[in-house]
């Protein structure tokens, strides 16, 4: 019975005229649209709150150009050894580090992990926890330069305070 | 004497049950590769001392025998034998299937299987291995304009030998690449031996052919097609040939070997006290995979009894698969010698013989390798006129063989 | 080509200033970059690091190098032919005269190294201060390095790593070996764990320094003992020697 209804329904749509058959595709196009951006609002990720200071480049910049920067660096000091860039991953878990019932700090095998928590969303795999550790080590420093350290006075004194430990 | 006429298979039962094992394997293979590939080679035979195992066993083995695959097809427009023309098209199918699946389970053999993109476009070029990268996928590339030149109306001859004469000489540099993976490992008593490269490349005659003489006699049983019997022959003994010229390289190199003092040690383990690998060499290399199958090639009724020369040809294949066990896996289960005079002994297996026992995972791999070579082939033969239906006696003038 | 170079007046106006308080506080070793001044840090092409190790101070039954390479980076050798060895005790019995010997043996970070040059792709390298390295991130897992290696240095990961040390990433399906230490290098520590280990116990048995540098103390010791390298037919020239073998 339903399979009749939907052949004659089919049918009228294949009668209509040009001009019409393009307003309803269009219509069906931005309803698409919209549905799956009003799906992806409610599906979008709850990232959790960082523990320092904002990135001075900006949340944006960073979740777009947060791979590149890495890889880049990486090659640095892998191959160079240059020790003291600008964001070290070691740095950023640092930061980023997200606690769990347990109050201590959950591995990239959780889903609570701030890797994890959009990489996941965005279905697209992490390698980098495979080889390295995935949540922040007692007792290590983690970088020489302090992340905001663009000329105030403050992140200057830290610096130093740091390094002299 | 006929045009030599090509058409592709038919849709038989026959065929489609035998496609469906060979998928049957490679989906086994498949399968196996992911259960690696998450639980990490621990579920495998191979260790921090046998490096390579049963999985590279098959793949130089199929690697190896594709470049010889491809002989027949050189004979013909190369050495302008024209009796070896008709199966000239199997030859070049044939190559390029058996490289794909030899590459198939290299690569699928990977520590980081994903990162075979990275191995494809960041290159050592001081590392023979990263060259065989370059020499194997350019060879798929030039058989396969080979084979087009072979089957495409209206080639020019000249075409079709430039082909020939390219696709030749890459196949020997790309078989002395893979000999020299082993011969240039300055670090193994069991490697170091600029003689590996022509031995790999006498091997890849042989073996080559004798799948070849498989595969072409397998089809035409099973398609009731003609397989010229002076044909078959002449190609069977040339096969004897190529057996009796690896025979000869073996025997140069152990030669070789035992006059330095320095390999003593290593000849010794091969030759006398290796237990399995003894075994292997002796009986599985030596006597079933070269003596044997000689005596049999140059039976003189060779040409009406056809089950010798399968038997030939599959003993030739086997004794094949051993001797690349035992170069690639003895070689490693010797230890190093680091301290010359000295016995050795700590926590990491210094100055003992490796074990290695092989899992039915790695098995399961290699054989899957064979599987997706020759369900290529097959594929390959029903899509494309490859197999002449033609082929008797009197169609082959034997005076230009 | 960092942001350093780039840095603004107002900072190195500051620091000039301070720069009396600033060159109390750091510690040694540390890049002068961040201040926009000063060398890089890291692989120095004018370093070359080595080891020497006198095997007469190795006693056979101690083994306070393997435990403090395993703590350093993180991987453990419980028996089995899949784990993982960076470096490992060797017990020497000479076939001739029966006199035995022990000494550690570890990647002898060659001048020339064999796995460098089999690598397909590069990921085996040598730094410009001598160390070889594996560059994990584009190891294939292929182990061509440990055919090719003539000590065995090199293990491949067999299973997944969990907890691994934030200074010595280590995962499966790639191959490890002693890096000599360099994150400890990079940072100025100048010295590795397992020669820290040996002199702590009284041994001192391990001697690490820079070769190119006439007045450290390994090459003191070099120019006044007679050292040998391992497999030494093979001409490739390693940074690492021993004594008494």
């Amino acid at each position: 019975m339903s399979v009749l209804m939907f052949a004659q329904l089919a049918i009228s749509i294949w009668d209509l005229g040009a001009k019409m058959k393009k307003l309803l595709i269009l219509v069906l196009m931005i309803f698409a649209f919209f549905s799956t951006a009003v799906l992806a609002q409610s599906l979008f990720p709850n990232i959790p709150k960082a523990t320092g200071n904002e990135h001075p480049q900006g949340n944006e910049f960073m979740r777009i150009n947060h791979m590149d920067m890495l890889r880049h660096e990486r090659d640095m000091t892998m191959r160079e050894g240059i020790r003291d860039v600008d964001n070290s991953l070691a740095q950023c878990i640092s930061c980023h580090v997200v606690k769990g019932t347990d109050s201590k700090p959950v591995t990239i095998e959780s889903e609570e992990h701030f890797c994890r928590v959009c990489h996941d969303f965005a279905a697209v795999k992490l390698d980098c926890f495979s080889c390295h550790n995935s949540v922040p080590e007692e007792g290590l420093k983690t970088s020489f330069k302090h992340p905001d350290a663009n000329g105030s006075l403050n992140a200057v004194m830290a610096y130093l305070e740091e390094t002299a430990k | 004497m006929e045009r030599i006429k090509y058409s592709e298979l038919r849709s038989t039962p026959k065929l489609w049950s035998l496609l469906a094992i060979l998928v049957g394997f490679v989906g086994a293979a498949a399968l196996t590769v992911l259960y690696i590939e998450h639980h990490g080679h621990i579920v495998t035979g191979m260790n921090n001392q046998i490096v390579w195992g049963l999985p590279h066993v098959f793949a130089i083995f199929l690697i190896v025998a594709a470049s010889g695959a491809l002989n027949v097809s050189s004979i013909g427009s190369v050495f302008g034998k024209q009796a070896y023309k008709p199966t000239a098209r199997l030859s070049s199918l044939l190559a390029m299937a058996l490289l794909m699946g030899g590459l198939a389970v290299l690569v699928l053999d990977l520590g980081r299987v994903d990162r075979l993109i990275i191995a494809m476009v960041k290159y050592n070029f001081k590392s023979i291995f990263a060259w065989n990268i370059l020499l194997y996928t350019g060879f798929l590339v030039i058989v396969a304009i080979y084979l087009y030149a072979q089957m495409a109306r209206g080639v020019h001859s000249f075409a079709l030998k430039a082909a020939g004469i390219t696709a030749f000489l890459w196949r020997l540099a790309l078989t002395t690449g893979t000999g020299s993976i082993f011969g240039w490992l300055v670090a193994r008593q069991g490697y170091d031996a600029a003689i590996m490269a022509p031995m790999f490349i006498a091997m890849s005659f042989s073996f080559g052919l004798a799948m070849f003489m498989l595969v072409m006699i397998g089809t035409c049983t099973m398609t009731n097609r003609r397989y010229a019997v002076e044909l078959r022959t002449r190609q069977a003994r040339l096969l004897g040939l190529f057996v009796a010229v690896v025979l000869y390289f073996t025997a140069v190199q152990h030669l070789s070997n035992l006059y330095v003092a320095e390999h003593n040690g290593f000849e010794r383990f091969i030759l006398l006290e290796g237990g399995i690998y003894t075994w292997l060499f002796w009986l599985g290399q030596v006597f079933f995979g070269g003596i044997v199958p000689l005596t049999l090639l140059f039976h003189p009724k060779l040409d009406v009894k056809k089950g010798l020369v399968v038997l030939a040809a599959l003993l030739v294949v086997l004794g094949g698969l051993v001797q690349l066990y035992v170069i690639i896996i003895a070689g490693q289960a010797y230890p190093l010698e680091i301290f010359p005079g000295y016995d050795v002994s700590s926590s990491f297996s210094d100055g003992v013989i490796n074990q290695y026992s092989p899992s039915y995972l790695e098995l399961i791999l290699g054989l899957g390798g064979v599987a997706l070579a020759l369900a290529i082939t097959i594929i390959g033969m029903k899509i494309l006129r490859i197999l002449p239906v033609n082929l008797s006696d009197d169609n082959v003038d034997i005076t230009q063989v | 080509m960092t942001k350093e170079k780039g840095a603004n007046i107002h900072r190195r106006d500051f620091l000039k200033s301070g720069a009396a308080l600033a060159s109390v506080t750091l510690a040694s070793g540390v890049t002068l970059m961040a201040m926009g001044q000063g060398v890089a840090a890291g692989a120095n092409p004018n370093v070359r690091w080595g080891l020497l190790i006198d095997a007469n101070k190795c006693p056979s039954d101690c083994s306070a190098c393997i435990s403090a390479c395993s703590n350093e980076h993180g991987w453990e050798d419980n028996g089995l032919p899949t784990d993982p060895q960076w470096i490992r005790k060797i017990t020497l019995k000479d076939k001739n005269t029966g006199h035995e010997n022990t000494l550690p043996l570890m990647c002898q970070h060659c001048e020339k190294p064999p796995c460098v040059d089999v690598c397909p792709t590069g990921a085996s390298f040598k730094r410009a201060d001598g160390i070889v390295l594996v560059d994990r991130h584009i190891c294939i897992g292929c182990r061509y390095c440990m055919m090719a290696c003539p000590f065995k240095a090199r293990s491949f990961v067999h299973e997944k790593v969990k907890g691994q040390k934030t200074s010595s990433p280590r995962g499966k399906g790639t191959v490890e070996g002693c890096n000599m230490c360099v994150h400890k290098l990079d940072k100025g520590e100048g010295t590795t764990a397992c020669v820290t280990a040996c002199s702590a116990t009284g041994n001192n048995a391990m001697i690490f320094g820079d070769l190119n540098d006439p007045s450290s103390d390994i090459s003191l010791a070099l120019t006044n003992y007679p050292s040998v390298e391992l497999r030494d037919d093979l001409r490739l020239n390693l940074g690492v020697r021993y004594l008494n073998i």
